[in-house]
């Protein structure tokens, strides 16, 4: 070791903790990203920033971002959730049901039977995943066909609309406290405790040691094919419970309710900061992705672009997003191997 | 000796031990159950709507079939489908002739592809990732040249590909072109240095790489090829309902998938057929066709196609985990045994 090495690992030293600090505060990227639309748009129509417009922000997210969270979990452990979106339509469509034959029935049930939907295909599509230990892509890329067939065939073409809903559920979807709407408090609480739990507890932890080597995990005796069992359960959980208050957002279900979701949640989750890989990301930047997506979405009809570019924006995104990390992830790895041969050395 | 005559008889069978012959069988189990279902399934001019409806995903399942065997996936292919069909009406519709909108569509969806595949290979970035990307961005694009109305004005002569098949045959045209395709795609697979390195980086992509296999350029030409024939079938697709629309073949891409991975390519690279993909568009679409003359609407369709899928998954292994306890079961035997017999081996000199 020279003298003359001295700056150069200074200078990767201080390259690591900008690093470091970027991936620590990969939220705070996508909260910078969320200032530049709100403020940018705001400029060109300032009722952009009026509490009418952040409420509908906050509630047209939500339901992305509550699924964002489930296929989080599913996505860290290096699994992949297409059923969603097909769980998430088939739960709507079942509470429009109970409603159209149970006009009086209490709400907080009808949220414990969507959820309970849900858990049942998430424990079906985890159950194969870790028995049979075939890929997650092919197995969910199955339920999602199943699951919207047999919403589709217990649908047909019928449609329940907002007359058919009572109005106390209806106000869940655009009822709101001090402001905020249910939906928003609903989503906040639930993206807060899985962030904590993710950031806390073993098995949320444990989710990560598995994305980032199965194999390793399954011999520092984590229970892998548990875990990731559980992850599955969880994902169709929330799908579920999103189900039903996307039908109270919406107003009316038919069976094609979700279709397409999938996409949508996973751009939002791999925005958010989530590898596709497994092992990095965390709900929060995931939720956050989904409230980055709908703003955008929102702020263009705001400054008159038309609609139509919504979609195209959306992807340019995701694809800007995956290639900012990976940008990322290649100044990282020199400031990584200088930290262990720092501390080889020290 | 008869138990060595077994083996050999049971080795000569082997080769038919293998995920075609099983997609053999279910296609003439899906036969018969189509003559049973309806008289008209038998009928010679059902063969015409019964390829009529799978032939534009069976030609982007193609070159799909080749990126998911070295191990990345193609999910922008029903949108590269659509915005090249949204392409080929603009083009006309401005005046230009069909015949060189048919090549400018071309060129533009090898680029779309390009794009796909300089983003994967050259910026390093997960194949899954870009492409649900594309998927949204080319959507989005076709959306913003033909926001929201169907755009037709096609020569009746090319139209009449939907109603029409090769004269004095049965056969749609985009099952004829799949056919020819399927044909060279094979052989490019299975018979040329070309195949042997795609599936070379499908194993192992690092030892593909240190074997002298350039396996950037190949995948990047194989996601270009991608979106060739995706402008391929949105050609078909927008020329068979004399209309473009920006939405058209949505949700095409997992159709795409499930034939691909029905048809035994395995989603981990590395494995597959172009026989099995051919075995799983026949499958596929003989089924839908006899459920559809079954009067069995398109939605409950797709519950026996997911569980076709997840089924198809699910057996191969089953018979990896029956392997898995027998040998465990067999060893734990032998130890049994060797406890009780004193092995020989170990005193031999």
């Amino acid at each position: 070791m020279s003298a003359a090495d001295a700056p150069v690992d200074a200078q990767r030293a201080s390259a690591y903790r900008v690093a470091e600090a970027v991936v620590r505060f990969r939220e705070l990227g996508i909260v910078l990203a969320l200032i530049v639309v709100i403020g940018g748009t705001a400029l060109d129509n300032h009722l952009f920033l009026s509490g009418t417009s952040l409420q509908q922000l906050l509630s047209g997210a939500s339901i992305v971002a509550l699924l964002a969270i489930g296929e989080t979990l599913v996505i860290v452990t290096r699994n992949v959730d297409l059923s969603i979106g097909s769980i998430l339509g088939l739960s709507a469509y079942m509470t429009g049901d109970i409603f159209v034959h149970y006009p009086h029935a209490s709400i907080v049930l009808v949220l414990l039977a969507g959820a309970g939907l849900g858990l049942v295909c998430g424990v079906v599509n985890g159950a194969i995943v870790t028995l049979f230990r075939v890929p997650s892509l092919v197995v969910t890329l199955g339920t999602l066909y199943v699951i919207r067939g047999i919403d589709a065939s217990w649908a047909g073409g019928n449609q329940v609309g907002a007359f058919s809903l009572p109005d106390s559920f209806n106000s869940l979807g655009y009822g709101k406290v001090l402001g905020v709407p249910y939906l928003g408090i609903v989503t906040i609480i639930c993206v807060g405790v899985a962030t904590y739990a993710m950031r806390t507890f073993r098995p949320g932890r444990d989710l990560y040691a598995i994305g980032s080597n199965p194999e390793a995990a399954h011999l520092a005796g984590i229970p892998v094919q548990r875990r990731v069992f559980a992850a599955f359960a969880l994902s169709g959980l929330i799908a579920g419970f999103a189900g039903v208050l996307w039908l109270s957002l919406y107003g009316s279900v038919d069976s094609t309710a979700g279709t397409g979701y999938e996409f949508e949640v996973i751009a939002a989750v791999v925005v958010g900061g989530v590898a596709i890989f497994g092992g990095s990301g965390s709900v929060l930047g995931a939720a956050l992705g989904a409230l980055l997506l709908n703003t955008i979405a929102n702020s263009l009809v705001v400054i008159n672009v038309s609609s139509y570019w919504d979609q195209a924006f959306q992807g340019a995104l995701l694809i800007l997003a995956i290639a900012f990390d990976r940008l990322i992830s290649l100044r990282l790895a020199p400031a990584l191997r200088t930290r262990r041969s720092a501390r080889a050395a020290g | 000796m008869p138990p060595a005559e077994a083996t050999q008889s049971r080795q000569y069978l082997r080769p038919l031990v293998r995920w075609e012959s099983a997609l053999v069988v279910l296609l003439l189990a899906t036969i018969a159950l189509g003559d049973h279902l309806s008289p008209a399934f038998m009928h010679s001019n059902n063969f015409f709507y019964l390829g009529l409806n799978v032939g534009e995903v069976a030609i982007i399942a193609l070159p799909l079939a080749l990126i998911v065997i070295t191990g990345e996936i193609d999910l922008s292919i029903a949108s590269m489908l659509g915005l090249t069909g949204t392409i080929l009406a603009d083009t006309t519709s401005h005046g230009l002739n069909i015949w060189v909108a048919m090549a400018v569509t071309l060129l533009c969806g090898a680029a779309l592809g390009l794009f796909n595949g300089l983003l994967v290979t050259r910026v390093g970035l997960p194949s899954l990732a870009v492409t649900i990307g594309t998927l949204t961005l080319y959507r989005g694009v076709a959306q913003i040249i033909l926001p929201n109305s169907s755009l037709g004005g096609f020569p009746t002569s090319l139209t009449n590909i939907g109603v029409v098949p090769i004269p004095h045959t049965q056969v749609p045209y985009s099952v004829a072109i799949f056919a020819f395709l399927a044909v060279i795609f094979a052989i490019v697979l299975h018979a040329t240095p070309v195949g042997r390195a795609i599936f070379a980086i499908g194993s192992n992509q690092e030892a593909a790489y240190f074997s002298g296999i350039r396996v950037k350029r190949i995948k990047l030409w194989l996601f270009v090829f991608s979106g060739f024939f995706c402008a391929v079938g949105g050609i078909l697709y927008s020329l068979r309902f004399a209309s473009a629309r920006y939405d058209a073949g949505t949700g095409l891409e997992l159709n795409a998938v499930l034939i691909v991975l029905l048809g035994g390519i395995s989603i981990f690279g590395g494995r597959g057929t172009i026989l099995g993909l051919v075995l799983a568009v026949c499958v596929i679409a003989t089924l839908q066709d006899a459920l559809t003359l079954d009067l069995m609407s398109p939605q409950d369709q797709n519950v026996v196609i997911g569980a076709l899928l997840v089924i198809s998954v699910i057996l191969p292994n089953t018979s990896s985990i029956y392997r898995r306890a027998r040998t465990r079961m067999a060893s734990a035997a032998a130890r049994r045994a060797s406890r009780r017999v004193p092995a020989p081996e170990s005193s031999a000199p």
